[in-house]
């Protein structure tokens, strides 16, 4: 235990980057995401097929392929992001690795939110787009204010699984430089064989509560969008 | 007379007998299904034309080729003289011009009755709130749901919605309005209600296609009924002529089916 606790500041300092990861990414797929969906269902049949490839591709490559590409091939043909690291966001200084694991989970994740998006405007009747369009609102507008407001409700348990495996896919990015809540694991169980299970545990236990945290979120959410009307 | 009617009615009735709408060689394909043939029609300012005909005829196609929810494949269709645009800006302001009332409603969901119909004046015609609630709610007193204009369509029975759904559209001051099979989900104690307020609105000098099977509107309400067979503009009389003397097969086959019920 006192592996642990006795560096609880390194503890803590894991998973802060963990939730780093996982809420700067989760806030950039959900903007791509729903750029994608846009597209997808928009009129523009170029924009809603190149979207169609996008998904089909970041959907069925491996997140861990996503990552050697981004943090290996890309830096080969000189995309390396190191001029992000002037960028300094209070005394914490912005790593290139910090970087990398952030574009390869936003290209992944933002396949999913797409789909996530995409299922709920798919629940909405097809007659309440016809009415809006039947009034005169515009494509973005009849997203904007009449399926995208009905979509939401459909969203938000599909969405919270996908923030759910994206929490736990940052642990991905331990293996690419990144001293989140996975790779402080292993440091702590290099250094403390003989507590191992204990280790374990407690690592478990931070995931545990930044998921229920999430869903947690997303039963309120439904809720208070049930009783709006 | 409310400022309200009395530009209603000043406007429309203005020009009234010259072309509005005009359907000039209109042809449509679902894939191999030649669902409009060779359609001429033209609608006048002020005219109430009744479209009606076996189910799977193109009746609701060519209702929504009007205000182009659906495209056509050969041929035209002008709205007071312009051509109906593609896309984009100019395609939206042409359906605010159009109002269409549907056989489900399609009242928005997650929006109060009030904000169904101000809606579109506010952010189509860009009016400020406090206009377009004035104006939703005396249209809302005109079809009678100004005392529900707080409650959300679900709340509401189906002939409620849809003479919501009409208040909606006039909310744009359309120059024409479509309705497709306005009464045919409403339970038959609520047709009357809907009807008089399209009776009402027939007789204030609105332009109208109406594609439903109520005789009775039809005969009160309608100058020209067009009888629709295959995607194909069989038979076109007054109301009077159609319903007592159909002059083709088809009209008196399907005629004699309608009135045996
Ligand atoms: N989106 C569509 N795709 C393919 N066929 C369609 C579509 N919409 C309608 N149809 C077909 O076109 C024909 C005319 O349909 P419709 O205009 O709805 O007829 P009506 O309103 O007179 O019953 C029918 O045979 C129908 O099955
Ligand atoms: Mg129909």
């Amino acid at each position: 235990m006192e592996a642990v606790f006795g560096n609880f500041d390194v503890y803590l300092a894991g998973f802060g980057l963990t939730i780093g990861l996982a809420v700067v990414s989760g806030v950039l797929s959900l903007l791509l995401g729903l750029l994608l969906a846009a597209a997808r269902v928009g009129p523009v049949p170029v924009l809603a097929r190149a979207a169609g490839l996008y998904v089909t591709l970041f959907r069925n490559t491996p997140l861990l392929v996503v990552f050697i590409f981004i943090a290996i091939a890309l830096p080969r043909i000189g995309i390396t992001f190191q001029s992000i690291e002037v960028i300094a966001v209070g005394d914490y200084n912005v790593s290139a690795f910090f970087v990398r694991a952030v574009v390869a989970l936003t290209l992944y994740t933002s396949a999913f939110v797409c789909e996530a998006i995409r299922s709920g405007i798919n629940a909405v009747p097809v007659g309440q787009a016809e009415a809006a369009r039947a009034i005169g609102l515009d494509f973005g507008q009849v997203m904007r204010l009449v399926v995208l407001p009905q979509a939401a409700r459909a969203v938000v348990p599909p969405m919270a699984s996908v923030f759910i495996a994206l929490t736990k896919n940052t642990s991905i990015a331990a293996a690419f430089g990144i001293a989140e809540a996975a790779a402080t694991m292993r440091r702590f169980t290099n250094d403390n064989a003989d507590q191992r299970v204990e280790i374990f545990l407690l690592v478990a236990l931070g995931y545990i509560v930044i998921v229920e945290a999430i869903a947690f979120s997303s039963y309120a959410l439904e809720r208070r969008w049930k009783v709006a009307r | 007379m409310t400022a309200e009617a009395a530009h209603e009615s000043g406007q429309i009735q203005a020009g009234r007998g010259e072309p509005l709408v005009v359907l000039d060689g209109v042809d449509k394909w679902y894939g191999s299904l030649h669902v409009l043939q060779d359609i001429n029609l033209t609608i006048t300012r002020g005219e109430v034309v009744v479209v009606i005909g076996p189910s799977g005829s193109g009746k609701s196609t060519l209702c929504r080729t009007i205000n182009r929810l659906e495209t056509i494949g050969q041929g035209s269709i002008t709205l007071d003289g312009q051509p109906l645009p593609a896309e984009g800006k100019a395609l939206a302001n042409l359906r605010a011009e159009v109002g269409m009332v549907f056989q489900s409603f399609n009242l928005f969901a997650h929006k109060t009755i009030l904000e169904n119909v101000t809606l579109g004046p506010i952010r189509v015609r860009k009016q400020s709130k406090d206009d377009a609630e004035k104006l939703a709610m005396s249209l809302l007193e005109r079809v009678g749901i100004a005392h529900q204009a707080q409650k959300y369509p679900a709340q509401l029975s189906g002939g409620q919605q849809q003479r919501v759904a009409i208040a909606r559209a006039l909310a744009m001051e359309p120059k024409v309005m479509l309705f497709d099979e306005p009464t045919s989900a409403l339970d038959p104690e609520m047709i009357k209600e809907v009807l008089d307020v399209m009776v009402d609105l027939a007789q204030r000098g609105m332009t109208m296609v109406v594609v439903t099977h109520e005789m009775g509107f039809a005969r009160t309400a309608a100058d020209r009924v067009v009888f629709m067979a295959d995607g194909a503009i069989a038979e076109e009389n007054t109301p009077e002529e159609f319903f007592t003397n159909p002059r083709t097969e088809r009209a008196q086959d399907f005629l004699g089916k309608i009135l045996k019920h």
